[in-house]
């Protein structure tokens, strides 16, 4: 496991993106509550930020996976959460089973557009009632000849009022539980499908998030990714790209927010020295920066364990539960330790405290992790 | 088209820059380099001509071994080749020696333009792109903020304070570029990529010239660092404060 000078060279690169184009106006849009997707979009396409482990042929990067991991790692540096939450959305959610198990026809459709920035997309699983567990959608599409026909809604969509197409996961069949779902693209202009309303959210402003009404959404058949029926387990595999991204993103953001906690700490005086003085203080600090490299060490291994084809899903599991509890701790100590000014909205540590409560939830949450972790020890079987 | 973009490395623009203490030349060692800033508009300006007439971009570095990162940059961003002078007999070169050292290098080499960023962020002293066009006895057309190439005829509009002045000269001719010139591009993923394959050569300083400090024509005896901030002027605006901004203002004579 080593990263090569080109690591090094892309990581500048993203790094320098974030710093040029995306920090100087989160303020801005953190206050708009929505990143303006179709203008940062194909800036991120310049830098080969989408698609870096797809085919060059579909407008992909031809990377290996561990490029991926360089991307998220210095999207996670940046001043708010929202803007490198729908650029991974684009990037690690709602495209890769449409490169994994797409037609032909339909990834030079979708894909191609997508990866050149020219597009914004979303992924769409979660309802109104059932988000954790995937197999309570009832968002349903009915054959009508070449087409099918889209009922039902969809909630917590990132993207979701900006996006041209969505890779949606609905109900192709009455068989219920695991089976009978189909992951179909909709594209945002269908007649029927419309934005019910945008949700105001705790943290990740900036990122619109939607809730989505289809009636009698006609997409034709040709827009199922892969095989009807198999949508679930499809799906499945594009969560696991997921998990493997915001670990990334959030054990850095995590690490920069204590180092930047540090900074303050230098400089902020109480009893005639700098708050840096209090060993409880500091000590803290280094206990959580400790943890933090780890994750990201344990990132980085399991970064490139799936660059050399192994199987991760079990690391990512872990790595997600772990980087959920941990930024919910650093979240903690930032605002504390900074006093009144982490309560403060002209500070960035209230920010980062709100960004970051979304990891232990989104992505599969904390308690659903665990429930795949005791399924794989057997605990589940009694 | 065969165009040579000529790219410095200089200290990382936020850095804290310090002089060395034993020879008084800016301490490259202990600083990130990067990209001068202007030189990017310089390789950007470089690649859209090319993309537009066809040709090739060739980047052009003088210094330390540390400087092959700032050609690699340029290869990253879409130049085709590379060279990278280097040699410790260039250590402490003045702008003379500099312009000596990249005009040798340029020479005969049949570049249809050769384009700078009219400063680097470290000297600040915006002489070498004359200077080099002089001793190729070659047209200058500097400080541009628009280029147009039409066969071998080059405009630019020359940034002046009243405006532009539009200065024409024939190829081969020597060009440096302001800001407002255009966005540079980034280097992207597939970029780095290409880079790794594409010629760099290092090559040593040309001979017959004296160079490096010793045959500097300026020396530094003395240097101090620059006071801390003086606490500035704080004016309460009684109804009066915009006459008191003015007169502040007028008084420092920036208006
Ligand atoms: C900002 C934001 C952006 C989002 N973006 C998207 C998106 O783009 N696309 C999309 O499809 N979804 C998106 N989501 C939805 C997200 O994936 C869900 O919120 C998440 O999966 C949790 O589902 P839920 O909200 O329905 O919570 P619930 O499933 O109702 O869970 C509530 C609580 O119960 C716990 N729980 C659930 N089941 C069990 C169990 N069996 N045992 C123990 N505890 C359990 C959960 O862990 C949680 O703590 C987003 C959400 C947010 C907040």
């Amino acid at each position: 496991m080593q990263f090569t000078p080109e690591h090094e060279q892309f990581r500048k690169v993203v790094a320098t993106f974030v710093e040029n184009e995306i920090n100087p106006y989160v303020d801005k849009w953190e206050k708009a509550k929505i990143f303006p997707a179709h203008e940062l979009f194909p800036k991120v396409a310049e830098i080969g930020g989408f698609g870096l482990e797809y085919d060059e042929e579909y407008g992909g990067q031809g990377a290996d996976h561990t490029y991926t991991l360089v991307l998220m790692e210095e999207l996670g540096r940046a001043d708010a959460a929202g803007p490198p939450m729908g650029i991974s959305v684009q990037a690690t959610m709602s495209t890769p089973a449409l490169h994994r198990f797409g037609s032909d026809e339909l990834k030079r459709k979708y894909l191609i557009p997508a990866m050149e920035g020219r597009d914004v997309t979303s992924v769409a699983v979660s309802e109104p009632d059932a988000g954790s567990d995937v197999a309570g959608i009832k968002t349903r599409a009915r054959r009508d000849g070449d087409h099918w026909v889209i009922n039902g809604s969809k909630m917590w969509i990132t993207n979701g009022s900006q996006a041209d197409w969505i890779c949606m996961l609905v109900r192709t069949s009455d068989e219920g539980g695991f089976q009978g779902m189909s992951q179909i693209i909709v594209p945002t202009d269908t007649p029927g499908f419309s934005v019910g309303r945008l949700i105001e959210k705790m943290g990740n402003w900036s990122s619109d998030t939607a809730e989505l009404v289809l009636q009698d959404v006609r997409v034709p058949v040709s827009n199922t990714i892969g095989e009807v029926g198999r949508g679930f387990q499809q799906q499945m595999v594009q969560f696991q790209d997921e998990r493997l991204t915001v670990s990334y993103s959030a054990a850095m953001g995590a690490r920069r927010a204590l180092e930047r906690t540090v900074e303050y700490l230098r400089v902020r005086e109480a009893f005639g020295r700098p708050l840096i003085a209090n060993q409880y203080l500091r000590y803290n600090i280094a206990e959580l920066m400790a943890e933090c490299d780890i994750l990201i060490e344990y990132n980085r291994s399991m970064a490139f364990r799936y660059a050399a084809g192994e199987d991760v899903s079990r690391m990512a599991t872990n790595a997600k539960l772990k980087v959920g509890k941990l930024t919910r701790q650093v979240a903690d100590l930032v605002v504390q330790y900074h006093g009144g000014m982490g309560y403060a909205e002209e500070n960035w540590a209230a920010r980062y405290a709100r960004d970051s409560r979304i990891i232990a939830i989104g992505g599969g949450a904390d308690e659903v992790m665990l429930r795949v972790l005791t399924a794989y020890e057997g605990m589940d079987r009694r | 088209m065969k165009i040579a973009v000529c790219v410095k490395q200089v200290p990382d623009t936020w850095a804290e820059k310090k002089l060395s203490d034993s020879d008084k030349t800016l301490d490259r060692e202990s600083v990130d380099g990067v990209m001068n800033e202007l030189d990017e508009y310089a390789v950007e300006e470089a690649l859209l001509i090319k993309e537009a007439n066809d040709g090739e971009v060739v980047a052009v570095s003088m210094g330390p071994d540390k400087a092959e990162e700032t050609v690699r940059k340029a290869l990253q961003m879409g130049a085709d080749s590379g060279i990278h002078i280097v040699d410790d007999s260039l250590a402490g070169s003045d702008s003379v020696a500099t312009a000596k050292t990249l005009a040798a290098t340029l020479k005969d080499q049949g570049y249809d333009l050769i384009i700078f960023g009219s400063e680097s962020t470290d000297a600040r002293m915006s002489v070498v792109p004359a200077m080099v066009a002089e001793l190729l006895d070659l047209p200058q057309l500097t400080f541009a903020s628009k280029v147009s190439v039409d066969g071998d005829a080059v405009t630019i509009q020359r940034q002046a304070d009243y405006g532009y002045d539009e200065v024409q000269a024939s190829t081969p001719a020597v060009i440096s570029v302001v800001e407002k010139i255009n966005e540079p591009r980034y280097p992207s993923f597939k970029g780095i990529m290409a880079a790794k394959k594409k010629p760099l050569e290092s090559v040593a300083a040309p001979s017959g010239e004296p160079v490096g400090l010793a045959s500097a024509r300026t020396e530094i005896l003395e240097f101090a660092e620059r006071p801390p901030k003086a606490a500035g002027v704080k004016i309460e605006d009684d109804g009066t404060g915009g006459v008191k901004v003015a007169d502040f203002l007028a008084e420092q004579k920036l208006i």
